[in-house]
């Protein structure tokens, strides 16, 4: 007599689902808003991620070199530079290179064209591989023999580093806040919808209905419920998304804040909307349901 | 077989609704629990079906000790049981069929046993043909006979009925008493809780009656006196 009706949970559930209309609409909305407002934050803290991460690449310090070193010495430097901890590349520019990076980088004005090459030094370049050991970095790099100085902007470093921390965070933080406000709209939405239907969760239970029998048809429903939200969350957002990276393409403002092209991340949006949508959807029905059961 | 030892039930407002109830109803009788209103028969059904726990006692229900039965096993006790209420409580949106299909998939019944015992009961309890009838279109005394259906669609081995013909005329209350005792004669232990003295008295069965949370009297061929 025995057995899991899975087609009974699927078949109750999607019945219900368009039985209780508008209440399946209300939570619908509820998921729609509240995977809007999750998926923008999480796409603007995409976005500034991406473009600290730029940010960071471009960030190096430099290694001055002794003078009285030889090309057979300054190679192998380089070769210990590179076997430091987190040092990701090295790269090498003789004092003359130096002069003619610094005159295309600052105009021919006189002050850099009129240099001598002998005020600078053949230097290293160096980026590392974590930000966040930027300081260790340099200095383990300094404590090489051959290294006559330095120039790290190790505030700068810093300072990415706790803007990326704070936006991640923040954007974590309000994720979490907006899942638990998700949860809770959900949870009561489909509790509104189960009140109507407490008589037959009585009746239920008192034939020798088993919790998990008569949860089974309420997680099918808030399932659903969840990845219906998500579908239309998802369409939301690529238009929301689309429109407002024309906007700020048009007017020309953040021209140099790099935006994520929605078809790249089209299917990381998908994958995580319907994950939280499913999750929401079920766990809100589950805890919507825990109290009619204490029959 | 239930059995009731010193049974006492306190709800938490303070309200003391048993006071050392003993009872023992055997496999196969018919009892009539009577009392007056606030006696305490409701708080003995909801003892019987786990729906609330003894301060003081033990409680026993075909085998299972409520005592220290585990939340899991509650719905298989319930499943030894059928329970008749006096409104019914019948899904009006479900047809009779529905409604008995309801009750035997809660326990995770087949359709081929539904097809196969659905007409059966139905036939037992007098509504042969009234299958795809649905509720709101069936007198009192029908509604009660298909509830009576459902109780006893999962086969239990005793019938629970709560004030079963508190909303039903005398004739239609006789039919439905005249009913259940069919069906105890065919094996099922039935217990009916009532407060109608006609009734009680015509039918000659065990009497325990209650009276501001003590038993005050327990006799066979019984009549109804408290």
């Amino acid at each position: 007599m025995k057995r899991i009706n899975i087609g009974y949970f699927i078949k109750e559930g999607f019945l219900s689902v368009f039985s209780h209309g508008l209440m399946s609409f209300a939570a619908v909305c509820m998921i729609v808003a509240c995977l809007v407002i999750m998926g923008s934050f999480s796409l603007l803290a995409k976005n500034v991620d991406v473009n600290l991460k730029q940010l960071e690449d471009d960030n190096e310090f430099l290694v001055y070199i002794d003078e009285n070193y030889t090309d057979v010495q300054i190679a192998q430097l380089q070769k210990q530079v590179e076997a430091v901890d987190n040092v990701a590349s090295v790269k090498f520019s003789t004092r003359e290179e130096a002069k003619a990076n610094l005159v295309e980088k600052y105009g021919n004005n006189g002050l850099y064209a009129t240099m001598p090459d002998e005020v600078l030094r053949d230097r290293f370049s160096v980026h590392v591989v974590d930000l966040e050991r930027f300081t260790e970095t340099v200095d383990a790099v300094c404590a090489l023999p051959g290294v006559a100085g330095h120039r790290a902007e190790g505030e700068l470093a810093e300072g990415f580093v706790a803007v990326r921390n704070a936006v991640t965070a923040l954007a974590w933080v309000l994720i979490a806040i907006l899942a638990a406000v998700s949860l809770f709209i959900i949870a009561n939405t489909i509790r509104l919808a189960t009140f109507t239907r407490r008589e037959e969760i009585a009746i239920m239970k008192m034939c020798g209905a088993t919790d998990g029998f008569v949860r089974g048809p309420f997680i099918v429903e808030g399932l659903i419920l969840g990845l219906m939200g998500a579908l239309v969350a998802f369409l939301l957002q690529w238009v929301v998304y689309g429109a407002v990276c024309r906007a700020i393409i048009t007017s020309g403002a953040l021209a140099l804040f790099e935006l994520l092209e929605f078809s790249d991340i089209w299917n990381w949006v998908l994958g995580v909307f319907v994950a939280a949508g499913a999750a929401i959807g079920a766990l809100g029905s589950g805890f919507a349901i825990r109290r009619f059961l204490q029959v | 077989m239930i059995r009731l030892i010193d049974v006492h039930k306190e709800y938490d407002n303070g309200t003391k609704a048993l006071k050392g109830i003993d009872l023992r109803i055997e496999d196969g009788e018919f009892v009539f629990l009577v009392g007056p209103s606030g006696s305490g028969k409701s708080t003995i059904v909801k003892l019987l079906t786990a729906e609330a726990v003894a301060s003081q006692g033990r409680v026993i229900v075909n085998g299972y000790n409520l005592n220290n039965i585990r939340r899991w096993q509650i719905p298989y006790m319930r499943r030894t049981l059928g329970v008749i209420f006096q409104d019914f409580r019948l899904i009006d949106k479900k047809t009779v069929q529905g409604n008995l299909e309801f009750a035997m998939r809660t326990i995770g019944a087949g359709g081929r046993e539904m097809r196969k015992r659905i007409p059966y009961v139905l036939d037992l309890v007098g509504l042969d043909g009234k299958a795809d009838a649905f509720p709101n279109e069936m007198s009192g005394g029908e509604q009660q006979r298909v509830a009576i259906a459902r109780a006893l669609v999962n086969n239990p081995r005793m019938i629970i009925a709560d004030e079963p013909t508190g909303n039903l005329d005398p004739k239609r209350s006789l039919e439905i008493m005249t009913l259940l005792e069919r069906i105890n004669s065919m094996g099922t232990t039935m217990l009916v809780v009532t407060h109608e003295k006609d009734l009680v008295n015509r039918f000659s069965k065990r009497v325990v009656a209650i009276k501001d949370g003590e038993l005050v009297r327990d006799g066979q061929g019984g009549y109804y006196r408290v």
